[in-house]
């Protein structure tokens, strides 16, 4: 089992990233479309050639401008799994397949068929080995291409979004094959994802990135229960709000704004967030009374009735965070005529609102 | 032009000594000069349709100008370049070695005219089939050579073979620039289109009867080698 260590700095697309994968860990990279997580891959690829940066997987470096070191794409055994499938349509499934077991692995032609023959049992597409790729469906497809990839047997393996277009069931299934192959055989693999499912059920450790820098990176469960980036917030659906700590358990933002919270320990001066799920927002018409209770003036945005609340959208805060929102039940929502455009307070208890420090 | 043909005397018209040796040299040609136009024209096409370079795009409209310049235009620019006195084969004659007038310069008069046409399909379908499917041959290990062999060239297969097939037609064809660089010798330059147009002057029967043959010919060769891929597109061909 080998990690991965990337550092890279590509000018023509506004990255500068440095994150390392351990060995067995499948690390998932979030961010905004256009945050660079595409390009983050394709460097650890060898697709694009870092401006200055390192890539090195196990003992063995790939990249390493300094040195001027670039190994080639097909020596470095870093697979890749992208949106598209992209099995090749003039050769069967099985042939598909066999290609990655003879490249990756120099097998004979005997020999990648038996591997082959494996990956396909592995991801349950045996009964397809004699179809062309354009008699799969979309899922079929996917599953596949990861069986490629995988009998090919790289020391990493790169997602690019594999799960993105396919049917929720399909993605499901894929998603259960995914966490087998991954999770079972701790394949050190990179997963950039938009789905909170894949990160939830996949992921060890989560990368944030946002117009091409880190804003985060921890474990799954406390970026996604205590985020302290704007994306990862909503990304895992809570309100973030960003400033500095203040007296007695407080944050104030840069347009001073005062939160009550609980401190989460180890907190001195400093940058600081305040998150809270919109669940635990309660929405006025008219400023309430009574306040150990934290109170913001907002304006609507957008309602959102997807879910079985009603989720109130505010206008984006004015450093530009995204809005805060609110989790209501349809009935105060008519009750209180809510439509967007429209001013109204939102509050929190202070004990819903816990302030970590920022990363 | 079927109904001119005087069908009593078709088969002997068509087995001639004269129209067989042309007929004979004619598909000969036309298969010497597509097969060089292949051995030109994949890497040329393959270079317009992946290069990003500025001279790569100045170049192009210079490597499609034999589909719009007038054939005997292009027969005398090889004259020129090929010919005696000409730029090259002043140090061709000095080595030894003719050109114009020659089998050879047949060959090269067709291909000049006829390589645009494999060029323009195999760079369409370059181009449509794009350059993801050598991405991901390179990620799962497979070497450039092994690339080029089971992943490029077979999703190209059906752009290269209607690229031929039009090139081979096109060079079946050819009048203007043979007849200007390489002359009217029986057996050795006069192809069919010549053989044609000798006739038509002493035997029009004959010219009838020969014109059938290559639109027979070309027929053949159109509908049976690949009408069906007779389009511009790679990847889609596979669809």
């Amino acid at each position: 089992m080998s990690g991965v260590e990337l550092r890279a700095l590509v000018e023509s697309r506004d990255l500068d990233v440095d994150f390392t994968v351990a060995p067995g860990e499948v690390l998932a990279v979030l961010g905004p479309n256009g945050a660079g997580k595409s390009t983050a891959l394709h460097v650890i690829a060898g697709l694009v050639r870092p401006d200055s940066g390192s890539v090195r997987v196990g003992k063995r470096t790939l990249t390493d401008s300094t040195a001027g070191v670039h190994v080639a794409t097909f020596d470095r055994r870093v697979g890749l799994l992208m949106q598209d499938p992209l099995l090749f349509p003039h050769l069967s499934v099985a042939a598909n397949v066999a290609f990655g077991a003879r490249s990756g692995n120099r097998l004979s032609r005997r020999a990648s068929r038996d591997v082959a023959a494996h990956w396909l049992t592995e991801v349950d597409a045996a009964d397809l080995a004699d179809r062309k790729p354009r008699r799969l469906s979309g899922g079929q497809a996917q599953r596949v291409a990861l069986a490629r990839a995988l009998a090919a047997d790289p020391e990493v393996l790169l997602l690019d979004e594999p799960l993105t277009g396919l049917d929720v069931a399909v993605a499901a299934a894929m998603r259960a094959v995914l966490r087998r192959v991954l999770v079972r055989d701790g394949r050190s693999s990179v997963l950039v994802t938009h789905d909170l499912l894949d990160v939830v059920t996949l992921a060890d450790r989560v990368v944030v990135l946002e117009a091409g820098r880190v804003t985060e990176s921890g474990p799954t469960a406390a970026v996604l229960t205590a985020p302290r980036s704007s994306f990862g917030a909503q990304f895992a659906g809570i309100n973030l709000v960003n400033g500095r700590l203040g007296e007695d358990s407080t944050l104030v933002t840069g347009w001073q704004q005062v939160w009550h919270g609980t401190l989460d320990g180890g907190l001195e001066g400093g940058g600081a967030v305040a998150t809270f799920h919109p669940s635990a927002v309660a929405v006025y018409r008219d400023e309430p009374h009574g306040s150990p209770r934290n109170t913001v003036e907002v304006v609507i945005a957008e309602l959102d009735g997807r879910g079985p609340a009603i989720r109130v959208r505010a206008e984006r805060q004015p450093d530009g965070s995204p809005g805060l929102a609110a989790d209501i039940t349809a009935e105060s929502a008519t009750d209180l005529r809510l439509g967007p455009g429209q001013r109204v307070f939102f509050t929190v208890k202070s004990q819903e609102v816990s302030i970590h420090p920022a990363r | 032009m079927a109904a001119r043909v005087d069908w009593s005397r078709f088969w002997s018209l068509i087995t001639s000594n004269s129209s067989l040796s042309a007929l004979e040299l004619s598909v000969k040609t036309a298969a010497a000069s597509t097969a060089l136009c292949i051995l030109l024209g994949v890497p040329m096409a393959m270079v317009l349709a992946r290069s990003q370079s500025r001279v790569i795009r100045w170049a192009r409209p210079l490597i499609l100008l034999p589909l719009v310049l007038p054939p005997v235009v292009g027969g005398i620019a090889l004259l020129y370049a090929f010919g005696r006195l000409g730029l090259l084969g002043e140090y061709l004659e000095a080595a030894g070695i003719r050109i114009a007038f020659t089998t050879t310069a047949v060959v090269l008069a067709q291909t000049f005219v006829s390589l645009p046409f494999l060029v323009i399909a195999l760079e369409g379908a370059a181009r449509t089939a794009g350059s993801d499917f050598e991405v991901v041959a390179a990620t799962l290990g497979a070497r450039p050579t092994a690339v080029w062999w089971r992943v490029t060239l077979p999703l190209l297969a059906p752009g290269l073979a209607s690229g031929a097939v039009l090139a081979f037609a096109r060079a079946l064809g050819e009048f203007g620039a043979t007849l200007t660089f390489a002359g009217s010798r029986e057996g050795v330059t006069r192809t069919l289109p010549l053989e044609i147009y000798l006739q038509r002057e002493v035997d029009a029967d004959a010219a009838v009867a020969l014109s059938v043959l290559l639109v027979a010919v070309a027929a053949v060769v159109v509908i049976g080698l690949g009408s069906r891929r007779i389009k511009v597109g790679g990847a889609s061909g596979w669809q």
